[in-house]
């Protein structure tokens, strides 16, 4: 057991580095900030890959089980403890490796792309913090615990996306994004507190053991018709919409695209957003065995907001937004996934599929946002209208974005071809709707990937205030790193290492979908390309055409507006208002009228503070008196 | 001698003595004239102690310490108030009662 005893350092460094660099801040200098928290994630991302390599190679065994590296108790209740350690298992020691390495890349990205910035000491600290939190999350070994961490990569997320606070803006989407998914963390917690209540336990390993008392034994307890072991996993599902941007949670993400793009391509591509698949996936037995109707509600989100962002992602002219939408989009098909999956062998082709798509997503999408950084770096503006030609300015920048594109559009073969496919095969098995729903985004997904492609880097050129120059070294080789990410982890053998119950299986790639879904995603490769690849006014004609349709998805279907409109009309009219006037009027006006009352009773019986000695004398001998008679006459009588 | 005298008797000067004390505090304005009072109030006090243990308790002593005790805090009191007096008159040339109305409302 102990041979695990140094993973405690992949999380304890990156956060003894937030802590040299937020103190020392100022005090060193600002670049110095910066070679520490990179090189501290550097060693982290070593020990994660040899964690990767002792668990899955060395001391593989078959089935995989989990392995507590360490573990103390922290709480001590009389009916359950809360403890503190470190769980490895496949899906955490895989997240260990993708959070590590997309964590380092961005990292050294940053040392170019923040570089001058006044807050670059601040910036690095915050990533650091960031790091430690989602290391933090994915290892533990209860729920407790996770949540703990998964308020702090809240916090963080929340701290970095205002990392521009002189912006307005900014402090907005921080605000917001805080409080959405605040809001989710809600339901998590009121799950938590539910689903131990009856299983008598925080612990992932005996939660979701499959002969354990959850499973086992049906909780007979009912609510509204619907058994409360399913209400506990749909809050807990809530909780995981809510970081994980799933409809209609979705509303913060796009906004926290106004934080620094390396800090989107790492928290809202790659790690933190994906936090909530990981939570499905970590309590998968139970939701499985136990609860197959929330993970019918998980599926259901999933497809729905799937399709949902990927109609919007196509409307979108801000590079970053269709990236954000796109993220969302393919976490939805990451929960989709994991709702058609079963338990078991072959039947968790859909768990393994999801974790699959997670690990080559992060890849991709984290090189899309940084070659987004990169334009956004050159070009200095974020919409599309503006730029165009570039692939002549910016070489290097141009062929990983080509790569990334052709990647999450399922294209061999490149990795998402690969992790796409079991998605589609594992939907295709389990349900005909999902699977066409999932058929169509594969097409939209290529199509508004390419739209973005083609119009950035063909196209004609505006007119630039200065030539656009290519991105500096620290800059273009993580790029470069990840697009080998890219590119060639869709080859990694991933039903051999991660399935839903340890065992490994053979999975292969199922030809009649494969082809189709390449030959949809070539399709919309093509309908872009006809677009967007020249300056043609066809699209917008074809955008008039679709008139009301095209209106409602580029305004994103107004969900902000509903949501502004339940706040501000409904709850703050109809909640908020009238606890308002209670607290003003009973709460305080209760304690105010004791005040006031006496002070107005001091007020009018202060005359008899005189300053007169003989009048105190006389009142203090009257009193006397008055006490000796009611002694005399009526006590000792 | 003093078994000639009843204990009504001395009890009944000891009363006189108190409210003649507490008249006197009550009336004067003068703030010495008001600490003799009270001195003649306290003395009165002693005179009781003094013959209830005499006749009631004969054998007991607690009635002559709990005397000497008062007479030795009275010269206490007697120092202090004094002190204030003098502190009084320092400051606002007046020891007289009706001038010294400071701490009111």
């Amino acid at each position: 057991m102990n041979a695990y005893d140094y993973t405690l350092w992949i999380f304890v460094l990156p956060f003894l580095s937030f802590v040299i660099t937020g103190l020392l801040k100022g005090r060193i200098k600002a670049s110095l900030t910066g070679l520490i928290a990179t090189s501290v994630i550097g060693i982290s991302t070593v020990l994660s890959y040899l964690t990767a390599y002792k668990y899955f190679i060395v001391n593989k065994s078959t089935p995989y089980v989990a392995v507590e590296a360490m573990s103390t108790t922290w709480l001590r209740f009389s009916q359950m403890d809360v403890d503190f350690g470190i769980l490895l298992d496949p899906i955490s020691v895989m997240m260990l490796v993708v959070i590590t390495t997309v964590s380092f890349m961005v990292h050294i990205y940053s040392t170019g792309y923040m570089k001058g910035d006044p807050g670059y000491s601040r910036y690095f600290s915050f990533l650091s913090l960031f790091s430690f939190s989602m290391l933090g999350l994915v290892i533990s070994t209860n729920l407790i615990q996770m949540y703990i961490f998964w308020e702090l990569v809240g916090v963080s997320s929340f701290l970095l996306i205002g990392y521009y606070y002189q912006k307005p803006s900014a402090v907005a989407a921080a605000k917001k994004a805080f409080i959405v998914t605040r809001f989710a963390d809600f339901g998590f917690l009121v799950g938590i507190l539910i689903l131990s209540n009856y299983a008598g336990t925080f612990n992932f390993i005996d939660l979701t053991d499959p002969n354990g008392i959850l499973i086992t034994q049906p909780i007979g307890a009912s609510f509204m018709g619907i058994s409360v072991l399913v209400w506990a996993l749909i809050l807990i599902f809530m909780g995981g919409a809510g970081k994980s941007a799933m409809f209609p949670f979705h509303i913060w993400l796009p906004d926290a695209m106004e934080g620094p793009t390396p800090v989107s391509a790492l928290i809202h591509a790659a790690t933190m957003v994906v936090a909530g698949v990981y939570l499905v996936a970590r309590m998968f037995p139970v939701f499985s065995l136990g609860a197959p109707e929330a993970l019918g509600v998980v599926a259901f989100i999933g497809a729905f907001t799937s399709l949902f962002a990927a109609i919007i992602a196509t409307t979108q002219r801000d590079i970053k937004k269709i990236l954000a939408y796109s993220t969302i989009s393919q976490i939805g098909y990451m929960m989709l996934a994991l709702g058609v999956s079963g338990y078991g062998g072959e039947q968790g082709l859909g768990f393994t599929a999801s974790m699959f798509h997670l690990f080559t997503h992060a890849f991709f999408k984290a090189l899309l946002f940084l070659g987004a950084g990169s334009i956004i770096h050159a070009v200095h503006t974020n919409y599309m209208d503006e730029m165009g030609g570039l692939r002549k300015h910016m070489p290097a920048t141009h062929i990983t974005f080509l790569i990334a594109c052709l990647a999450i559009s399922g294209i061999p073969p490149l990795a998402g071809f690969f992790s796409k496919d079991e998605i589609l095969v594992a939907a295709y098995q389990s349900n005909m709707t999902y699977f066409l729903v999932e058929y169509l985004v594969a097409g939209l997904t290529s199509f508004y990937m390419f739209r973005l492609y083609f119009r950035v880097f063909w196209n004609k050129e505006p007119a630039y205030k200065h030539t656009p120059h290519e991105s500096p070294n620290s800059m273009v080789i993580p790029m470069v790193i990840l697009s080998l990410g890219a590119a060639f982890t869709g080859f990694i053998h991933f039903s051999g290492f991660v399935t839903s119950d340890g065992a490994a299986f053979d999975s292969h790639i199922h030809w009649n979908i494969a082809i189709a879904a390449i030959a949809i995603a070539i399709i919309g490769i093509g309908v872009a390309w006809k677009l967007y690849a020249s300056s043609s006014d066809l699209s917008s004609r074809i955008s008039k055409s679709l008139g009301a349709i095209y209106t409602v998805a580029k305004d994103k279907f107004y969900i902000d507006e509903v949501y502004i409109f339940i706040t501000k009309k409904i709850i703050f009219n109809l909640v908020s208002r009238p606890i308002a006037w209670f607290d003003r009027h009973i709460v305080d006006g209760t304690m105010n009228l004791i005040g006031n009352g006496t002070v107005a009773i001091s007020y009018r019986i202060r005359k008899f503070q005189s300053g007169n000695l003989h009048q105190y004398a006389f009142m203090f001998g009257v009193g006397v008196l008055i006490a000796t008679a009611i002694y005399l006459y009526f006590i000792t009588a | 001698m003093i078994e000639d005298i009843s204990l009504t008797q001395i009890l009944t000067v000891s009363t006189l003595m108190f409210f003649i004390g507490v008249y006197g505090f009550l009336t004067r304005k003068n703030m010495i004239s008001m600490l003799i009072s009270v001195e003649i109030m306290l003395n009165a006090v002693n005179i009781n102690f003094v013959a209830v243990n005499k006749y009631l308790h004969p054998q007991a002593l607690e009635g002559h310490f709990f005397t000497l005790f008062i007479i030795a805090i009275a010269a206490a009191e007697a120092a202090v108030a004094i002190a204030i007096f003098i502190n009084l008159y320092r400051s606002i040339n007046s020891i007289d009662v009706d001038d010294v109305t400071e701490m009111k409302y």
